[in-house]
């Protein structure tokens, strides 16, 4: 398993600083003069190459990426160019935000897919499981700023249950934070549903079918003790691998969910960042999101490799 | 009462092992057919690909005329839909603008496909250190979520129907060639590759020739399956002002010029696209659905 999850980590290495470079080109590099878009069209030539000179970015490209790389590992960001602040803090804030909207939605979708997939197992072929496996799949389909739309409509405006905006006002209490972070959390629950039910729904099915379900069912084991000791446990597995590898898409999702619903987080930073070209937020934005899914499916690896002792013995990958 | 009850018997007899291949086929059309899901999907997505062809001929209205003085009017019977902040008629909108998601998302599920094609066929024929290092440079690119790269191409490129079609394109590559790439591996070890590896032909032949032919079904279940995905991500990066310009009467723009109205009672200009985007994703999803199916058994 050590070498296995070794394995795992130089890749992951490896893949940040690819990341690193494809940011770095498609940020500062492919649009091109930095001092020209900030100052516009119409600056004088003069100005430009000043505000390109105090920038640093009069200098060669393979400069400014080291200067860049230099710093990020030192854990200096720069400064954002549209927030006139340090871009550690902002995004370090969005992060804060983000990470409590997806915490709200992870903890109501987990036990519902799980529960959603199982119940459709344990029906397999029947009404029950047909309904839950046709709505899961309309509910992955349908993009998120379109459900919001939606649940705005029906929650808010028609029966003024919860507030249409996601930031609480300042000082609010836990609860009245919560209330504020479950409209903007449906739409991302609609779509984990699916992915989730649908994982778990697969995994009960195989593990009813396996030679380890029929034992404990011929030697008189009552269903339920069958369902949660024999048939879950082995369920839930590639559930959990399913949940990691589902953080990537919550990053894309918060961007849309934060921008309709006016919440500061890291989605919304990194929109308003590409919007005004603010290329130093920008990158450090999109690092960060890279860095917390390599996070996400490596704690994954680590944790599947943990319950599942199968895996020790596979060579990786 | 037991558990493991025996899954109930299939609709359809195990098949006689009379002509295997047309049977076969017979058999799968028969299944999908059969399949409600699918009926429902397909006729949707029939729907909304007559409008692609014909929606901007039979809206009652022109969606591109402004009409200022009747802005914001709630549904009638003049507007079924009713107007949108600049009075134009949004029944009509919505049926001109299937043509724009529908065109834009064939192209870049093709080149998606095209390419994931060529690179799983390459990964999975040599295997070695080319699919190590195609392994490697997809896990960099899908760490990052296609609404991110969307804003990079943004930044990097500027908005346009190209920078979408390119942006979904590029993103659904990697995932396409996992899926040949794990195909060749099954087929690679066929007597038929063997025999023409040892007629000595060259790798490209073999690869294209001798293997696509016969993961072809594959290929399709996951151009189905990833068409219903590119409208999603198409969708979404409209919305986020990557793709078609406005005043193209595009769901995803005309839904975020007017979501901020909803709060104020205007829920009519944005609800009807929201509903067009979700019906015909829905539609292309239970369509592949119903393939991936037919094609696993």
């Amino acid at each position: 398993m050590g070498r296995f999850l070794l394995k795992r980590f130089v890749v992951a290495i490896v893949t940040l600083w690819l990341l690193s470079v494809i940011v770095f080109v498609s940020a500062q590099i492919l649009p091109g003069d930095v001092g020209r878009r900030i100052l516009g069209p119409f600056a004088a030539p003069q100005a430009v190459a000043a505000l390109n000179k105090q920038l640093g970015t009069d200098r060669s490209i393979f400069v400014q990426y080291g200067d860049w790389m230099g710093g990020v590992i030192h854990g200096d960001l720069g400064k954002s160019l549209s927030q006139n602040q340090p871009v550690g803090h902002l995004v370090w804030d969005g992060l804060k935000n983000s990470a409590k909207l997806a915490a709200v939605a992870f903890i109501l979708v987990v036990p519902l897919g799980i529960f959603g997939g199982v119940v459709a197992a344990l029906n397999e072929g029947r009404f029950l499981d047909r309904l839950i496996s046709v709505s899961g799949l309309s509910a992955i389909a349908i993009p998120e700023f379109v459900s919001a739309i939606v649940v705005i409509l029906v929650f808010s405006l028609w029966f003024g249950l919860l507030p249409v905006t996601a930031q609480a006002p300042p000082g609010a209490g836990f609860f009245t934070v919560l209330k504020y972070l479950i409209l903007p959390a449906l739409p991302l629950v609609l779509v984990l549903f699916g992915y989730i039910a649908r994982m778990a729904r697969a995994g009960t099915i195989e593990a009813l079918d396996a030679d380890y379900t029929r034992t404990a069912v011929l030697k008189g084991l009552p269903r339920r003790t069958v369902i949660r000791r024999h048939v879950l446990r082995n369920a839930l597995l590639p559930t959990i691998a399913v949940v990691a590898t589902q953080t990537g898409y919550l990053i894309g999702g918060l961007v849309v969910i934060e921008l309709i619903f006016n919440y500061q987080g890291i989605g919304q930073l990194i929109f308003r960042a590409a919007q005004q070209k603010d290329f130093p937020l920008l990158e450090s934005g999109v690092l960060i999101v890279g860095v917390v899914y390599l996070v996400a499916t490596l704690l994954a690896d680590v944790a599947y490799s943990l319950l599942n002792p199968r895996i020790r013995y596979a060579s990786a990958e | 009462m037991t558990v493991a009850e025996p899954p109930p018997v299939a609709a359809t007899p195990a098949l006689e092992v009379v002509d295997h291949a047309r049977l076969a086929r017979r058999e799968r059309i028969r299944l999908i057919v059969r399949s409600k899901t699918f009926l429902i999907g397909a006729a949707v997505l029939g729907f909304w690909i007559l409008m692609a062809l014909l929606g901007s001929t039979i809206a009652p209205h022109d969606p591109y005329a402004d009409d200022i003085l009747n802005k914001l009017k709630a549904p009638s019977g003049t507007h079924w839909f009713g107007t949108d902040s600049l009075g134009r008629d949004v029944f009509s909108r919505v049926l001109a603008g299937a043509r724009g998601i529908i065109v834009v998302a064939l192209l870049a599920t093709v080149l998606g496909t095209a390419a994931g094609t060529a690179f799983g066929l390459a990964a999975g024929y040599f295997r070695g250190l080319v699919d190590e290092i195609l392994g490697i440079l997809f896990n960099a690119f899908l760490s990052l979520p296609v609404v991110i790269i969307g804003l990079l191409a943004l930044v990097a490129v500027g908005p346009s129907k190209l920078t979408v079609t390119l942006v979904v394109g590029v993103v659904f590559t990697p995932i396409i060639s996992r899926t040949v790439r794990a195909a060749v591996l099954a087929e690679r070890q066929l007597e038929y590759v063997q025999a023409a590896r040892l007629r000595n032909e060259r790798p490209p032949y073999v690869m294209f020739a001798e293997i696509l032919p016969n993961v072809l079904a594959p290929i399709l279940v996951e151009f189905t399956v990833r068409l219903g995905y590119a409208i999603f991500a198409i969708a979404t990066l409209s919305f986020l002002g990557v793709g078609i310009p406005p005043p193209a009467p595009d769901w995803g723009v005309q839904i975020a010029d007017h979501y901020g109205l909803i709060s104020g009672g205007y829920w009519w200009p944005s609800l009807f696209p929201a509903l067009a985007i979700a019906s015909l994703v829905i539609s292309v999803n239970l369509v592949a659905d119903g393939l991936t199916h037919a094609f696993e058994r």
